[in-house]
């Protein structure tokens, strides 16, 4: 009977999906280096781990966070860095979380059990948010360089901190953007549910509702769909003048392609996660007057934003998609409070964390009670002959005023 | 109206797409009672290899039709190769195994091209170059560009000629005796082998052209695009009656328009509590609902049983 066969092959399928979520621990690049403690060297080695999808639609940017993290660590390496008297090797463990908040705790337990003195990441907030507590049960100190859905820090985790502003503080601005600057009356607002898209969707909406724009519909999609034609046809039926998207530049930018071929002329607007060069590359002409955001200032703008990017680029031979320059601070931060504290030891330097004043690439990092970065600003951008050129920044307060 | 004849042109430009994808699976299926899972995985190559043999034309200055001609060729050529050679290393040696162990290998097979493709292609999103016209046209509000008509009518025409080729020709007769009885066929003097290979090749060859019409569409090749789309088409294809050729394009089709039309309805008919984010449930839920009532799919099977 053939269709016997077929639900063989069914439950086959099934059973291969359940083995891929389950081997979805193992790590992309793992450095299996014994921890190298011999008395012969005085040289100690601080194991410090990073997550971020290495593979999958996103693997893009997360591999750009692991290089930031990696430069940061071999910056350091090679200037030798002295805590507590002693010299001590950095050693990166970068595990990938493949966007999924399942496979994220494994990792996060994982980093744990190979007794990492930090964690830099998660990439996503749908994957940051579960990894905390894990690392908040272990005393794992963990500065997300990206997370940026306002629960992260909500929880009440004394070892959750992030390098950039929240969802709060973006929806905020670019609600108020889109409903005054461009001067929007009806939104059409779109999400890919993840905990970062659905959270910046959410107060983008609170906020130009405030601000006197209407909100015509609310539709979703998958951080991992390409077309979105059906949903893009609902909206046109709704007739809005700006359609925003909460998600990342692989939804983004084809889901601009067709909301031209669909001759829906209205102008598209996304967050963070739209700001990177292959947002406009595979958007193409389509591209051309899109606005996004991004915490914090303009790279050229940032304290050593220029000679960042041509050491990132000399480097890795590609230009920064998007959080490389937050990982590099991430780390510099960790590794600033572990020398004020003269310890790699979490539990040591963690206090001295929460209270570090440090000058990073992209900022100057001071930490609120909660963890949040302090007076982070906030800018909007437009493509602009196929180049994203900042409009004007927002909010901020000391941080930004380099 | 507007809006409805929109979602209708969606799914059929959806549709066609599945459905060409599809034909790969139900043929083989058809002839070895197999399914070929790495089958999406072939449509990826297609379009990777068709990316870079356009990247690299593009640059001498060829004209735009002329590098996707080649760039076609090239690639269904690849397709046929690769096609042929999973059928003769994971599937050939198991012919006579019990069912589960090339189900197995089909697998093993589709996780082994997607990493290699990761490796050599990278795992970033790469934007297709625009071979075809791009102009717009309206049809009674709703709008469509040139590159969904030609999809459309490419998907047409290749299954026109793969039916042609099924009930018109002696490979064809060859193809559907095997599918019958491959003992019974090969007394007769069908070489099987062969049979089998040019099935997976044909299946392929379909596949590439269904990578590059996806790629040309969405402007965005990746990797990974090979996976999902490979389970939708498989969807369909079981849909319409795995194993019949006519079943696995009105599958494809119907779920194009299925997809499309739940999608771009549900939120207004379950006032809000549904969203459009569950396209791809809407896909699956009518699958089982199919299954539950028509096992054999809307076509039925139509390949006799086997003892």
């Amino acid at each position: 009977m053939s269709y016997k066969h077929l639900s063989l092959s069914l439950a086959v399928l099934l059973a291969a999906t359940l083995v891929a979520c389950g081997k979805s621990g193992t790590s992309a690049t793992t450095p299996a280096t014994p921890e190298v403690n011999s008395g012969a060297s005085d040289v100690s080695v601080v194991k410090i781990g990073a997550s971020a999808p290495l593979t999958g639609p996103q693997a893009h940017i997360g591999k750009d966070n692991e290089n930031g993290t990696r430069m940061a660590i071999e910056d350091a390496n090679a200037k030798g860095v002295i805590i507590g008297g002693k010299k001590v090797r950095f050693e990166l463990l970068s595990e990938d979380d493949q966007t999924d908040p399942k496979t994220a705790t494994i990792v996060a337990q994982k980093l744990v059990d190979a007794k990492v003195s930090g964690v830099i990441g998660h990439l996503n907030s749908g994957t940051t948010i579960p990894a905390s507590r894990i690392y908040s049960d272990n005393g794992i100190p963990q500065i997300s360089p990206s997370a940026t859905a306002v629960t992260y820090t909500a929880q009440g985790f004394k070892t959750a901190f992030r390098v950039m502003a929240n969802d709060g503080q973006q929806g905020k601005v670019l609600g108020e953007f889109a409903a005054k600057t461009l001067g929007a009356k009806k939104i059409a607002v779109l999400d890919d549910r993840t905990a970062y898209g659905q959270g910046l969707a959410d107060e983008f909406i609170k906020s130009a509702q405030a601000n006197g724009a209407q909100i015509v519909t609310h539709e979703y999609t998958t951080d991992k769909a390409v077309d979105f034609t059906a949903v893009l046809t609902s909206i046109k039926g709704k007739k809005p003048d700006l359609v925003f998207f909460g998600g990342m530049d692989p939804q983004g930018a084809p889901m601009l392609k067709q909301l031209k071929t669909l001759a829906l002329d209205v102008k598209f607007m996304m967050g963070d996660g739209g700001y990177t060069p292959k947002f406009i590359e595979n958007a193409g002409a389509a591209s051309e007057g899109a606005y996004a955001s991004l915490p914090g200032v303009p790279l050229d703008h940032m304290p050593g934003g220029k000679d960042f990017s041509q050491r990132y680029e000399a480097k890795f031979k590609q230009p920064i998609q998007l959080y490389a320059p937050y990982c590099y601070d991430a780390v510099n931060v960790m590794i600033a409070a572990m020398q004020k504290a003269g310890s790699a030891d979490p539990a040591k330097y963690l206090p001295e964390l929460a209270k570090v004043e440090y000058d990073g690439v992209t900022a100057r990092i001071t930490f609120d009670d909660k963890g949040d970065l302090m007076g982070g600003a906030i800018t909007l951008y437009q493509v602009q002959q196929g180049k994203w050129q900042p409009l004007q920044t927002m909010g901020g307060g000391p941080a930004a005023a380099h | 109206m507007d809006i409805f004849l929109q979602q209708i042109l969606n799914g059929l430009v959806q549709g066609s797409v599945y459905a060409l994808v599809a034909l790969g699976y139900t043929m083989v299926y058809g002839i070895l009672g197999l399914i070929n899972f790495a089958h999406g995985e072939v449509v990826m190559v297609g379009a990777m290899v068709a990316l870079t043999v356009s990247q690299l034309l593009l640059a001498t200055g060829l004209p735009p039709l002329l590098v996707l001609l080649i760039a076609l060729m090239v690639a269904a050529a690849a397709c046929m190769v690769l096609g042929y050679g999973i059928e003769r290393i994971a599937y050939r040696p198991l012919r006579n195994a019990p069912r589960l162990a090339p189900l197995i290998t089909a697998i093993g097979v589709s996780i082994v091209l997607q990493n290699l493709a990761m490796i050599f292609w990278g795992r970033e999103y790469h934007a297709f170059p625009q071979l075809l016209p791009n102009g717009l046209h309206t049809l009674g509000g709703a709008v469509i560009n040139d590159v969904q008509l030609i999809i459309m009518l490419v998907a047409l025409l290749m299954m026109t000629g793969l039916m042609l080729l099924v009930h018109r020709t002696r490979l064809g007769r060859a193809m559907r005796a095997v599918a019958e009885n491959p003992s019974a066929a090969m007394l007769m003097g069908v070489d099987i082998n062969r049979v089998i290979s040019v099935t997976f090749m044909l299946g392929s060859a379909l596949a590439a052209v269904a990578g590059i019409m996806v790629s040309a569409n969405y402007g965005i090749v990746h990797y990974y695009m090979g996976s999902i789309l490979g389970l939708k088409a498989f969807t369909a294809a079981v849909l319409g009656g795995i194993g019949n050729l006519r079943g696995a394009m009105l599958g494809g089709v119907l779920l194009g328009l299925i997809e499309s039309l739940g999608a771009g309805y549900i939120g207004d008919l379950s006032g809000g509590f549904f969203g459009s984010n569950y396209q791809d449930v809407f896909a699956f839920f009518v699958l089982i609902a199919v299954l539950i009532f028509r096992p054999s799919g809307l076509l039925g099977e139509r390949v006799a049983e086997r003892a």
